[in-house]
């Protein structure tokens, strides 16, 4: 019986084993073929025109051009685009921090009538789709005279945006309301609380809303796409999007070269500030 | 006298309330409520922006019925939300189950998994057409060298170009992944251990514990991949104008094209609250079904 039970111990440890090698195997499997594409991606960016159209494709570069990058940024006024979509992306940045923060203060502590209504309201605009909205809004600002310019793009960012005013309230929502009494006792103000309490105890939820409401306002497409028009004034994904076709035929070296650029201040962002994102996707994620 | 006192305080409160909700309540009258109103108004009006709607009834409404590319471009994203949303639930599923397991190096596979949802958009559009590119790129010259397998031209090829979004779609699921890791991570492992006594395999605990206690997450995955796919456009935009022969005709990207193209501002306000209605619908139909397979711990929860 002592020997069945060892022999027992034996396959299970056995078991264990094989189990652990499908894991990581598969793991690194899966974790190749997500890689695949940006190794091709910078293998082609690298390239010479002339080795970029040949087959089977070559994975290393016989001369690796870092001249391509040149060639690729000057095309186009890149830096024109670069300084356009920092600035969109930035003052749309601003605009949600501030305003989301304070509305979702307003949520989450303060007491009147009508809140809770208000609140499933803020939570019933996620669902509706943008496209509902989109015309009679490209409406209000053709009638503004805000066409090809960037207020479009920023001003709305200023009344909050319900993604982050939802995901602040649940961040402030874990904060006791203790705290808040009792500065209120010592006599700070409504305003008080929010700056001096609310703010600073929050900053890494502040963090996750900068960190997203960055990524999708540099990745932005369609809202550029239909309020700038004039050449000086796109952004980078519009101006990449036109890169096509225009160097005569593809060159997809320089396309390449271009989209990493583009791609570049995300990737920087989420591998210098991973926790925020996991954080923000795993808050939203749960309490949905 | 101390109630009245508290009434005061309160109505202070609620004053204040109000105040801090204000950015919110004027951007939902200018952003959202107003425009939906608009919208609506519109979508029963002939209307290109530069002259004053013209009221039109149902007109268009019936002219969608009988537009063969609005049929056209439900059918396709119909068609790519129906294959893309359960297989991005299930591969997700399957990867966050595997990341799960005690796995060294978590923080390096996770950051792997969820890179390419970093880069959306416009370039990854582009490295896409790349990478399908039928000549140079290199899907077909792995499937060719591989397997010796003859690839298809997918953007090209109006069989094809749905296959090759749902591919791309599939390498973006980090994001998935990354939500169904924390739920699984919030599974007590008491449960787990109590099956294993009683000697319940791999696949009861699966489907008896995971399952189970993951619906709520996969509840909220399935409901954001509805919404998310039935409104896909970038990738349409940029890869292939909707081509070839409208086998990629999205349906927002027929709505844009009336819209800015056209100027049909009234047919794309038509065409938008149809999209609305059947997001909706899907919705309330998940919603509705939730009973039947959404276990929340503390069953009753309604009560």
């Amino acid at each position: 019986m002592e020997v069945r039970k060892m022999g027992h111990l034996a396959s299970k440890r056995r078991i264990r084993l094989f189990a652990a090698i499908f894991v990581y195997s598969s793991l690194i499997a899966i974790s190749i073929v997500i890689l695949i594409p940006v190794a091709w991606m910078l293998s082609t960016a690298l390239k010479e025109d002339s080795e970029v159209f040949l087959f089977p494709p070559q994975w290393i570069p016989r001369v690796v051009c870092w001249d391509n990058f040149k060639r690729a940024l000057t095309f186009l006024p890149f830096g024109r685009y670069f300084f356009n979509t920092a600035t969109i992306t930035f003052s749309t940045l601003l605009g949600e921090l501030l305003s989301s923060s304070v509305v979702a203060y307003g949520f989450a502590r303060l007491r009147g009538r009508g809140r809770d209504l208000l609140f499933a309201l803020v939570l019933s605009t996620m669902m509706v789709p943008s496209q509902v909205t989109m015309i009679p809004t490209f409406v209000i600002f053709k009638l503004l005279n805000w066409v090809d310019t960037f207020k479009p793009l920023i001003i709305p960012a200023f009344f909050g945006s319900a993604f982050f005013i939802f995901l602040l309230r649940q961040f402030y929502m874990t904060i006791p309301v203790e705290i808040d009494d009792a500065a209120k006792i010592d006599g700070c103000t409504y305003f008080g609380i929010y700056s001096r309490i609310m703010l600073p105890l929050t900053k890494p939820a502040l963090a996750t809303v900068a960190i997203f409401s960055f990524m999708w306002h540099w990745n932005d497409f369609m809202t550029p796409l239909i309020y700038l028009n004039s050449n000086e004034k796109l952004t980078l994904s519009i101006a990449l999007s036109r890169f096509t076709g225009m160097y005569g035929m593809t060159a997809w070296n320089l396309l390449m070269c271009a989209s990493l650029v583009v791609a570049l201040p995300c990737l920087l962002l989420f591998f210098f500030a991973q926790k925020y994102f996991i954080q923000g996707i795993v808050v939203t994620g749960l309490k949905g | 006298m101390s109630s009245r006192r508290l009434t005061r305080l309160a109505r202070q409160e609620e004053k204040y309330m109000y105040l801090f909700i204000s950015p919110w309540l004027i951007g939902f009258i200018l952003f959202v409520g107003g425009p939906i109103v608009a919208s609506l108004f519109f979508s029963f009006c002939n209307y290109d922006v530069v002259r004053p709607p013209i009221w039109t009834g149902l007109r268009n409404y019936l002219q969608l019925v009988a537009d063969p590319l609005f049929w056209q471009s439900l059918k396709v994203t119909a068609l790519y939300s129906i294959v893309s949303v359960p297989l991005n639930l299930m591969v997700s599923l399957a990867i966050a189950i595997l990341l799960n397991q005690n796995v060294q190096g978590l923080t390096v596979f996770r950051t792997i998994f969820y890179m390419p949802s970093v880069i959306s958009g416009v370039a990854v559009s582009l490295l896409w057409m790349w990478i399908f590119n039928p000549e140079f790129g290199i899907f077909n010259s792995l499937l060719w060298q591989v397997f010796h397998i003859q690839g298809p031209g997918w953007i090209m090829s109006e069989k094809w170009v749905l296959p090759a979004f749902i591919i791309m779609g599939l390498w973006g699921i980090g994001g998935g992944i990354v939500i169904y890791l924390a739920g699984l991570q919030g599974i007590p492992t008491e449960l787990y251990e109590a099956a294993e006594i009683d000697g319940a395999n791999p696949w009861y605990r699966f489907w008896r514990i995971t399952l189970p206690m993951m619906s709520p997450v996969i509840f909220f995955n399935l409901i954001m991949g509805i919404i998310s796919s039935f409104q896909i456009f970038t990738q349409a935009y940029v890869m292939t104008g909707g081509g070839p022969h409208y086998a990629s005709l999205f349906y927002v990207l027929y709505v844009y094209r009336n819209a800015f193209s056209y100027f049909n501002m009234g047919y794309a306000s038509a065409l938008s609250w149809i999209l609305f209605l059947i997001i909706l619908g899907l919705t309330l139909i998940v919603f509705k079904s939730s009973p039947l397979w959404v276990h929340y711990e503390g069953t009753s929860r309604g009560r």
